[in-house]
């Protein structure tokens, strides 16, 4: 079973409907005993980084995410569920994440002139290094990113980039822990089969 | 590189996909899932749902048919029309929205829009206007495009934007339904200067249409129609073969 952990950050309706979708048993959890019965994890969110750090640690399931992801239970972090797998976040100050993944969560910089903020539609992933979860996928299918902070100084854990003017981390990987900054439930039939390839792990 | 989008709209009443010419000449054209899948099969980047119902019992039937297409179609969906307090976005994020379009209600209070972005985020906000020219001015119109509210179009659309809508579509009355292009001159005068993303809307009648609009108004992120894909007159797969073979970056 797929946990997708709900601590009140965002809408896990399209995230669910997907898991169904591609045949995937889920269970929205929200609380630890619920989530220890999973075996594999799925961090969602939207919002700011600050404010879902501590609703995750509010929600008591903060450190079984770390446990159960220590143990090799495979772990994906979308959107703003990747940010907080870092080891902090530069939005609106300086907070910490999971520190699952080395990094830190900053801004896009160095944008060049008529690229807005943020970063939101579909693009094409560079791969950087082999992902399982991208199996079934080809480098330079598209995806959908909304987001205006993005992961830096990890670029050994970096599986795709998206060129945006400069290059965007699309995705991470560290051991068991996948982070997607793309919206898998969201970008079409890539997404599912990036969705499928991490349900059979 | 980003994708320029392609984005048909769905008129729903009463639960059921409509194309209407004119008030009196609206015409069922198929399910909205039917015509939801049709258009994601064809390469659709995103799907605009709009609620022209007025009723309750037209909105549980508008609210059904959403829950329906956003458990079988994985790809952004946009939600407007009647959208005018903060319940109505919980509705249709609830059932299934990722953003959620509000026009005449932000008009009628502006502090709607900041509300919305602060409790949902920026991302789920998109601010649609309708512009028409009066006396050679951009004019923002409210109630389907039948009344002048003699706000300035420019002014409407950069305070829309503070506010902190996350997304901008604009509608050319000029334009709409006459099928003879986007209204580019209007598009690069009100989306020009604004660094939310800006969706062109009215006037699409050929492939060409959308080939101008992105190479003329590189202001404009997206392209919206209607009727040209629900009768089949563009195809949105060949409609992006053909404007990546012209340079404009698309999901193929």
């Amino acid at each position: 079973m797929i946990a997708v952990v709900d601590y009140g950050v965002g809408n896990l309706f399209s995230l669910v409907c997907s898991l169904g979708k591609i045949g995937a048993e889920s269970k929205v959890v929200t609380t630890a005993d619920e989530l220890k019965k999973a075996d594999k994890i799925i961090l969602p969110g939207v919002g700011a980084f600050a404010d879902a750090a501590e609703k995750l640690r509010l929600s008591g399931m903060r450190q079984t995410v770390l446990e159960m992801a220590g143990g090799g239970t495979p772990l994906l972090g979308i959107c703003l569920g990747m940010q907080l797998l870092f080891d902090k976040s530069l939005e609106y100050g300086e907070h910490c994440g999971l520190g699952l993944v080395s990094g830190v969560v900053d801004e896009i910089k160095g944008l060049p002139s008529g690229f807005k903020v943020p970063h939101m539609g579909w693009n094409a992933l560079r791969f950087k290094k082999p992902c399982p979860i991208y199996k079934y996928i080809k480098n330079g299918d598209y995806v959908y990113f909304v987001h205006s902070y993005h992961g830096t100084l990890c670029g050994k854990s970096v599986t795709a980039t998206a060129d945006y003017g400069v290059p965007v981390t699309a995705s991470v990987m560290e051991g068991n822990v996948f982070g997607t900054q793309f919206h898998p439930e969201k970008s079409g039939e890539t997404g599912l089969k990036i969705l499928t390839a991490f349900a059979e792990l | 590189m980003l994708a320029k989008r392609i984005i048909p709209c769905l008129d729903v009443r009463d639960g059921r996909v409509v194309k209407g010419t004119n008030f009196q000449g609206i015409r069922d054209v198929d399910s909205p899932l039917a015509l939801a899948a049709f258009y994601n099969d064809s390469g659709a980047d995103e799907l605009v749902f709009y609620d022209i119902t007025a009723s309750a019992e037209g909105r549980r039937l508008f609210i059904g048919a959403l829950r329906e297409v956003a458990s079988n179609v994985f790809i952004p969906l946009t939600v407007g029309g009647g959208i005018n307090t903060l319940d109505d976005f919980d509705m249709a994020l609830k059932n299934g929205a990722d953003k959620v379009s509000v026009n005449s209600g932000a008009v009628k209070d502006p502090s709607l829009i900041g509300k919305a972005a602060k409790k949902y985020g920026d991302q789920c906000v998109v601010l649609s206007m309708d512009v028409k020219r009066v006396d050679g001015r951009f004019t923002v119109f409210v109630s389907g495009g039948r009344v002048n509210t003699g706000i300035d179009a420019v002014e409407w659309a950069k305070r829309g934007q503070e506010e902190g809508a996350g997304e901008l579509v604009l509608n050319s009355i000029d334009t709409d339904g006459v099928k003879g292009g986007f209204d580019i001159e209007m598009l690069s005068a009100v989306g020009g200067k604004l660094s939310i993303p800006v969706i062109a809307s009215g006037g699409a009648g050929k492939e060409e249409d959308f080939a101008n609009l992105f190479e003329k108004a590189p202001c404009a992120d997206a392209g919206l129609a209607a009727s040209v894909f629900h009768f089949r007159q563009v195809d949105i797969k060949h409609l992006k073969q053909t404007l990546a073979a012209r340079g404009v970056p698309v999901r193929l």
